[in-house]
């Protein structure tokens, strides 16, 4: 409560779980902007409904909670224009609902690139729009030139435009341009049972899926107030460290391999596969997609489960050191990743970066220690944390989440809970909300939803972790050379997928 | 580094027989591949990879393909950078009405005879986001497909059973 303390509001939601959730006027949502701005408040999301928005915020002592205003007028006061990181968020409101943000600095569409056939998908009736030529934010000086790259891209990776300035090889600003991969996953969700909204929640990143089922059956489980036996908390964990394990495999080799280093790289992605392999073997699919279901999940750990996961941790606990070695020791390649891409601490904190990004600058924040969602409330496990905010920083990250991770499987294995591993979710008969935050490899899923009475969705948002940390890139890579970039993209590794929606 | 490289020489390779072409597969590309387009290519194809909206699922087991598990490359199949170098576009994704123009550019840039393959369950019709306002639906609704390869995702194998099934049909061997 303290957390809404300053933030003058009406009523709270008796509906919303398990944080609560404040209904406020103008002068409230103003409040709130303040206590952002000032940094009292990290921002955790900001979405829209086709006659309201909603604020969710993190306290500095872990508090959470949720403000809405309706603007039945169609408007509302802008939180970019004080608040830089919901920018990117604010512009997604007014392009899915029509909705406008007054004082807002920044009018240019962000998702809707005047391809749909239509505008505001999301707000009830159609409205005009006029979407003339991108405006790309300028640059000038002399000598300065433009890079533009992309939506496709050299590699096997997602579509999105980079559109760099550069002074010779300097890059004095890089701004991105993505939506390309908008689905209108928010829209699909609408009126699905939760069974097929949870697939669909599993595919807005795939890389994640495992920690986005489980964000979305943890947001289902709070909007009807009950939760998951325990033994399927532990096999949801047991596939989350998996998936942090395989990412972040391959993010260190897809690192290295970007500073010319292919043999990390063909190391990295043996280990990868024997992850993804065991995860074949053990949940039959190899990123265990649709595993985690609203209510547990949906199989058990077959009999010898335990005794192969054991064997996986002695073989990468065999091999992973003497690869940390290699790195540690192999100055050509510390060459290319020690100050290179620098985020800085304060940005890191103003943004709410989440993940290796926020936590290789300095923020501590990991959903899985901040909130203590079960099992992690019975598990011991570090946070790393480094200060540099380098390539080298969010590498080391990875390598000691890396060993977190195998720790925190065997504390899983040792004995997984018995008992039944799903409770089917019962419709209510009436509409309830729920939110949920969970650690994915690559930073904390929001995903918050209101089901209605029958137990469909009436309107659900994810937020990707990614949609902090997109513009800390922007801020990463001025005054580094062009050529560096494909080496801090990756060290990012955000999803294209998972902001653009 | 010494240890590594040393251990990876006397361990013996950890790369797999190639599993058989997908029958299914074989029968979809017959017809499709013409005689002169064999004579050109021999035995070595360029892929060129475009995301037309998948959720990157697809594209992780794409890029697996390349580890030593299943190492592409011995086929005579590589990842080109660019569709000017390309013989095949590897399509993923429901095709979003924001990519559509970036595919088609793409098609256009890569030169003839090409091949498009559409991987994975939302290229072959929409998926999961059929219906929705911002997809087009199946790849085959914007440029002509070769191959579909099926799956959420297809993993490695069934993605090499499907790229050999093209090989063989390019190499001018299958029945």
């Amino acid at each position: 409560m303290d957390l809404l303390g300053g933030i003058p509001h009406r009523e709270l939601v008796t509906v919303h779980r398990p944080w609560p959730r404040a209904i406020v006027d103008e002068d409230g949502w103003r409040k709130a902007i303040d206590r952002l701005a000032s940094g009292e408040l990290t921002l955790l999301g900001f979405w829209g409904e086709p006659e309201a928005v909603y604020l969710a915020m993190l306290g500095e002592a872990g508090g959470i909670a949720v403000i809405s205003l309706a603007c039945g007028d169609g408007k509302f006061p802008s939180v970019a224009a004080r608040h830089p990181p919901a920018l990117r968020l604010e512009r997604t409101i007014v392009d899915l609902f029509g909705l406008e943000a007054t004082g807002a600095a920044d009018t240019r569409p962000w998702l809707d690139h005047g391809a749909w056939g239509r505008h505001f998908p999301l707000s009830p009736g159609p409205a005009p729009r006029e979407l003339g030529r991108y405006p790309f934010l300028a640059a000038e000086g002399e000598g300065l030139h433009q890079v533009a790259v992309g939506p496709v891209h050299a590699g096997i990776i997602e579509p999105g435009h980079f559109r760099f300035t550069a002074n010779g090889e300097h890059v004095v600003r890089l701004e991105q341009r993505l939506g390309y991969v908008h689905k209108g996953i928010e829209a699909q969700m609408q009126h699905l049972a939760l069974d097929v909204a949870s697939r669909l929640a599993g595919r807005t990143s795939g890389d994640s899926t495992v920690a986005y089922a489980i964000a979305f059956a943890r947001a289902s489980e709070a909007a009807l107030a009950t939760e998951a036996p325990r033994r399927a908390h532990h096999l949801r964990a047991l596939m989350a460290e998996l998936e942090r394990l395989a990412n972040h495999f391959g993010d260190i080799g897809a690192i290295c391999n970007d500073a010319s280093f292919a043999l990390m790289q063909a190391q990295m992605g043996i280990l990868r596969e024997r992850v993804l392999r065991m995860a074949q073997a053990l949940f039959g699919h190899r990123l265990m997609m649709d595993v985690v279901v609203p209510g547990g999940v949906a199989r058990d750990l077959p009999r010898n489960g335990a005794t192969e996961l054991r064997r996986l941790l002695a073989e990468i606990r065999r091999v992973f050191p003497r690869l940390v070695e290699l790195y540690d020791n192999t100055a050509s390649l510390q060459d290319r990743t020690v100050a290179t891409g620098i985020v800085k601490p304060a940005y890191a904190r103003q943004f709410g970066a989440g993940g290796y990004v926020g936590r290789a600058s300095g923020r501590t924040f990991d959903a899985r220690r901040t909130l203590f969602y079960p099992p992690y409330d019975e598990l011991s496990f570090e946070v790393p944390v480094l200060e540099a905010g380098d390539v080298n920083a969010r590498v080391w990250i990875r390598i000691r989440e890396v060993e977190q991770s195998l720790s925190l499987i065997e504390q899983l294995l040792d004995p997984i809970p018995a008992g039944e591993i799903v409770r089917p979710l019962e419709p209510s008969g009436e509409a309830g909300e729920g939110m949920a935050l969970v650690e994915a490899f690559r930073g904390d899923v929001l995903v918050w939803l209101r089901l209605d009475g029958s137990g469909r969705v009436a309107r659900c948002h994810l937020r990707d972790a990614s949609w902090f940390q997109w513009p800390l890139l922007e801020a990463a890579i001025e005054g580094n050379i062009v050529a560096d970039f494909p080496l801090c993209n990756k060290s990012f590794n955000c999803s294209y997928s998972g902001a653009d929606l | 580094m010494r240890r590594t490289l040393l251990e990876s020489l006397t361990h013996g390779p950890l790369t797999e027989p190639p599993p058989a072409p997908d029958p299914a597969a074989l029968a979809e590309l017959a017809g499709r591949v013409t005689q002169a387009a064999q004579a050109r290519l021999g035995r070595s194809l360029a892929i060129r990879q475009v995301d037309a909206g998948s959720c990157n699922a697809c594209e992780l087991e794409i890029q697996a393909l390349s580890n030593a598990f299943y190492d592409l490359e011995r086929f005579g199949l590589r990842f080109v950078a660019s569709p000017r170098h390309a013989d095949v576009l590897m399509v993923t994704g429901p095709v979003t009405k924001n990519m559509r123009e970036a595919l088609l550019r793409t098609y256009d840039a890569t030169p003839d005879p090409k091949w498009v393959v559409a991987v994975g369950a939302c290229a072959a019709d929409g998926g999961l986001f059929k219906g929705s306002y911002a997809c087009i639906g199946g790849v085959s609704d914007v440029v002509p497909v070769d191959l579909h390869i099926r799956g959420c995702p297809p993993s490695p194998t069934e993605l090499l059973q499907g790229l050999l099934a093209l090989l063989q049909h390019v190499e001018g061997n299958a029945g």
